[in-house]
């Protein structure tokens, strides 16, 4: 009888390991396929329902399997785009979780080739006007963002954030970096041609992040915080800004053929898989690689997951021309291999052989079908909202729909003087060249996801592409990040399936790629599953003079609302795709020809909450009457019910809104007018004033 | 030809090198820390960052990096020397400039845009500008909080070497407002505002341009 190896692998894995080598593998071979087969890194239950996305375009210049996307932005530009979680480090540290999160996803970008130009964050948060945990993780979270970020130049443009008491103990730290790449001369995590040399550069390696992987793919336990400390990375922003500057001068050289970053799995995933992405093989000496600290175990030093490290493959006799260049930043870089011939990963200690496997049965993990088990739909109790405008004021004041000034605030969000529409519209806008932008938009209503994983993530989509619209981008393409529980419990595993096949019908209806994305799982804690979240990010693209903001902007201008309401208070809102592209085609064109002054686009709160934001931006009340629209459902329900497919638009146009309407088959309705320091709905009113003050300190009051 | 002055970890580099020669449309170029002959430039700007990560204190490191000897060398030739956020903090921390830059009374990094008053109508680079004229850019920092001691608030008021103040609210807690200084002869100035983020009506606002205006126009009448 052999000894069970100390892996989290499965029997049946270990059973599986064991056939593909012909032979026990030993202890170091262990550790590594622990790494390579764990769910964060191979995809095991997720990838069978991940082909169900539309992956092709005629914009997608890279598109999924490789570190992020790269995405055709105009004749000379691509945009690299990826998203990333770090969500079991944030909650055991979130200073470093989220720190080492942004850096990430921020090196997946740039081995592409890219200079990385922005940020965006989802955030789900535990209740924090209850939970002084979910307070602390909060604060910390963004204090790790706001560290890192800031001190690597790159500015955090816009996110969302949502706060539960699901996220209590497992919070949601999602990042997405897009980066700006000359077209024609991406770099992809491949190694293609026997020869080239196997650079590792960046920082030393350590003793921090090991067995990150296979903590990230099991649930978090009372015990968590204390044990899986040393599982959780260290950030260092410098180094990594220094990693940033000299990549982006070695990119502009022809010494490069692929790069890699070193992140979840560490040095074992970087170097097995771009050497397999190229067909090929390694041939490693571990000896050569820079070290922290004297006397690390072996194991330690292939499982470290220490920050801030790449792998690049450097042309044969390039190697000079890259060390120079890195010398001048004073980056740490070693010789570690070379690229082989044949599908052998071999690692060599003092001369010795001391790992020797096919490279695929690294890179290519086993595969699962798990278990999928319909939750009963939940019966659905509508909420009794006797006083309307209390409750308006006590929505606003809600920290899921306050002002998020707090957060933003503590990012740059300007540096690289790019940012031309900032944090706290429907969507960002930075400039990429003198004429046009690039948008970004995100969506995911956690709350709705819950109720209905299928219909929460087309509504996800539908939310982030309305989000594009509304500052008026064109969609071009999705990245995801898929937030469930444990996908061994069938249930978890069904909302995860489910969401995924509302995600992919959603997709293809809009006619948008998915570029790239991640799975997270075992977002459970104490046996717990937090809300389902699909989070969506759509990438787009607009004319700078063509740009919009929800603002109102005069007084005077009619307000139309487009779109359907229907009586779905308390309910997940069912999305009609084809209602919903009219809609976003119709205010595509709106925007761009100039027919609307403001634009907002409708999810939480409702037409209560929508119109009140527009009117805060330059303290520009309204005076409408919800009794005119919807006939036939209630004034609680107008105010406050969440149905997909709406804008409101402030116009001096209406006549030529409204035709359009008719035109493509939309509902629109003119239901008052922009003026005043009041917020008037019909049924009553409150001062401008009032209503923005418990909007503006919503969030803030909860911290201090 | 204006440098601007690149360390290790600065990141406002590009961003002033684009407002010189896009906006303002003059000639300048990038000028790395190390071994770097300073003799043909007219004029320098130091940028925003985090130079050496802000280890030690924001600015320390990079203050005592032997270029900074060459920059002295400029300064005392007349020449405008310009110090923008973490700019500022190392022309503090060098000596070029009175006082020092500490953490924001919130403790937070705050990135937001404020009102400036300007107080020097008069430097090298706030010429463009009216006296007591109200005008917006924006901040980005935690370390912002201008102090210094009484004597020196005494000599900064005498020799009118605030050039801006922060209007209305004061985001940092710096002592009397202060949001910039200049040294006496007016030709070096420091500031914790992005004069480089608000060049271009797309970003926001245009208040910042004059200060390189009058920078490219010093330069231009000292030939």
């Amino acid at each position: 009888m052999i000894k069970r190896p100390n892996v989290s692998l499965s029997d049946g894995e270990i059973e599986l390991a064991r056939k593909r080598l012909g032979r026990e593998p030993n202890d170091i071979e262990w550790a590594m396929l622990d790494v390579m087969w764990s769910e964060h890194c191979c995809y095991k239950s997720s990838r069978k329902w991940l082909k169900l996305f539309p992956v092709d375009g005629k914009n997608v210049l890279l598109g999924v399997g490789d570190d992020c996307g790269v995405v055709k932005f105009d004749d000379r530009w691509g945009i690299a785009i990826g998203m990333e979680s770090h969500n079991h480090p944030s909650a055991i540290e979130p200073v470093a979780g989220a720190a080492t999160g942004i850096g990430g996803i921020v090196r997946d970008v740039l081995s592409k080739g890219a200079k990385p130009i922005a940020c965006i964050d989802s955030l789900r948060l535990g209740d924090i006007k209850h939970d002084e945990r979910s307070k602390y993780l909060f604060e910390n979270i963004v204090k790790g963002i706001a560290d890192y970020g800031n001190t690597i130049g790159i500015p955090t443009i816009g996110g969302e954030a949502e706060f539960d008491k699901s996220f209590n103990k497992n919070p949601l730290v999602n990042v997405v970096c897009i980066g700006l790449v000359d077209k024609d001369r991406i770099v992809h995590g491949s190694a293609p041609v026997a020869g080239d040399t196997m650079m590792l550069v960046g920082s030393k390696t350590g003793r921090d992040g090991i067995h990150g992987v296979t903590f990230a793919s099991e649930e978090l336990s009372g015990s968590s915080e204390e044990a899986s400390r040393p599982a959780v990375q260290i950030e260092d922003p410098f180094s990594e800004k220094l990693l940033i500057d000299s990549f982006v001068e070695i990119f502009q050289t022809d010494a490069v053929r692929g790069c890699k970053d070193l992140g979840g799995g560490g040095f074992t995933c970087a170097t097995s898989e771009i050497v397999h992405k190229g067909g090929k093989g390694a041939l490693i000496d571990i000896d050569k690689i820079h070290l922290r600290e004297p006397n690390m175990e072996l194991w330690e030093i292939i499982l470290s997951e220490t920050q801030e490290r790449m792998m690049l493959i450097v042309k044969k006799g390039c190697e000079g021309e890259v060390e120079k260049i890195l010398d001048k930043w004073d980056v740490p870089h070693a010789r570690i291999g070379v690229v082989t011939e044949g599908d052998r990963y071999i690692i060599k200690h003092n001369d010795k052989v001391i790992v020797n496997m096919p490279t695929h049965m690294l890179a290519e993990g086993p595969l699962f079908d798990r278990k999928a088990e319909p939750i009963p739909k939940r019966v659905i109790v509508k909420p009794k909202i006797k006083d309307l405008k209390k409750h308006l004021i006590s929505l606003l004041k809600d920290p899921n729909m306050a002002s998020k000034k707090w957060i933003y605030e503590q990012y740059d969000n300007e540096v690289q003087a790019r940012t031309v529409i900032k944090p706290g519209q429907d969507g960002s806008v930075t400039r990429i060249t003198d004429k046009e932008g690039a948008v970004l938009g995100t969506g995911c209503n956690s709350h709705h996801c819950a109720l209905d994983p299928y219909g929460g993530a087309k509504g996800a989509l539908a939310e982030a592409v309305r989000n594009v619209i509304a500052v008026g981008g064109e969609p071009l393409a999705i990245v995801d990040c898929l937030n469930f529980g444990n996908p061994e419990k069938p249930r978890a595993f069904w909302q995860f399936k489910t969401a995924a096949e509302g995600l992919a019908e959603a997709a293809k209806a809009f006619e948008i790629p998915v570029v790239s994305g991640n799975v997270s799982f075992y977002n459970e804690s104490e046996g717990k599953p937090i809300n389902p979240s699909p989070i969506v990010t759509v990438l787009g693209k607009v004319a700078l003079d063509r740009t919009m903001t929800m603002g109102i902007k005069d007084e005077g201008d009619d307000i139309i609302l487009i779109g359907e309401t229907k009586p779905e208070l308390g309910e997940s809102p069912k999305v009609s795709l084809e209602s919903e592209k009219k809609v976003d085609w119709m205010m595509l064109r709106l925007i761009e020809n100039q027919s609307v002054g403001a634009a907002h686009d409708l999810s939480k709160g409702g037409l209560g909450v929508g119109l009140a934001l527009m009117a805060f931006k330059r303290d520009i009340g309204f005076d409408v009457d919800i009794s005119k629209m919807a006939e036939g459902i209630p004034e609680a329900e107008k105010l406050f019910s969440e149905s997909h497919g709406r804008f409101v638009v402030v116009t001096k146009y209406a006549k030529g809104v409204l035709d359009a309407a008719e035109k493509y088959g939309v509902k629109a309705q003119v239901i008052g007018k922009t003026g005043g320091d009041k917020l008037s709905y019909g049924p009553f009113s409150v001062s401008l004033k009032e209503a923005k003050k418990a909007w503006e300190n919503g969030l803030e009051d909860l911290i201090i | 030809m204006i440098g601007v002055l690149e360390f290790p970890g600065s990141n406002c580099d590009y961003d002033v090198l684009r407002a010189l020669q896009d906006v303002v449309k003059t000639e300048a170029r990038m000028v790395f820390f190390k071994n770097q002959d300073l003799s043909d430039l007219d004029g320098l700007v130091v940028p925003g960052g985090f130079s050496y990560g802000d280890h030690l204190r924001a600015g320390a490191i990079a203050a005592k990096m032997e270029v900074m000897d060459k920059v002295k060398v400029l300064a005392a030739q007349s020449k405008p020397v310009l110090g923008i956020c973490n700019g500022f903090q190392i022309l503090c921390e060098s000596g070029l400039l009175p006082g020092a830059l500490t953490r924001n009374t919130s403790m937070k990094f705050i990135c937001k845009w404020v009102k400036l008053e300007v107080q020097n109508s008069t430097s090298a680079f706030t010429n463009l500008y009216k006296k007591g004229e109200i005008v917006n850019m924006p901040i980005a920092h935690g370390e912002g909080r201008y102090f210094c001691d009484d004597n020196t608030l005494k000599e900064l008021k005498k020799n009118n070497q605030i050039a801006f103040a922060y209007n209305g609210e004061n985001p940092n807690g710096s002592v009397e407002n202060i949001a910039g200084v200049c040294n006496r002869e007016g030709n070096v100035l420091g500031l914790m505002p992005h004069p480089e983020r608000s060049s271009e009506k797309l970003l926001g606002g245009e208040d910042g341009r004059r200060i390189f205006e009058a920078m490219v126009n010093h330069i231009k009448s000292k030939k």
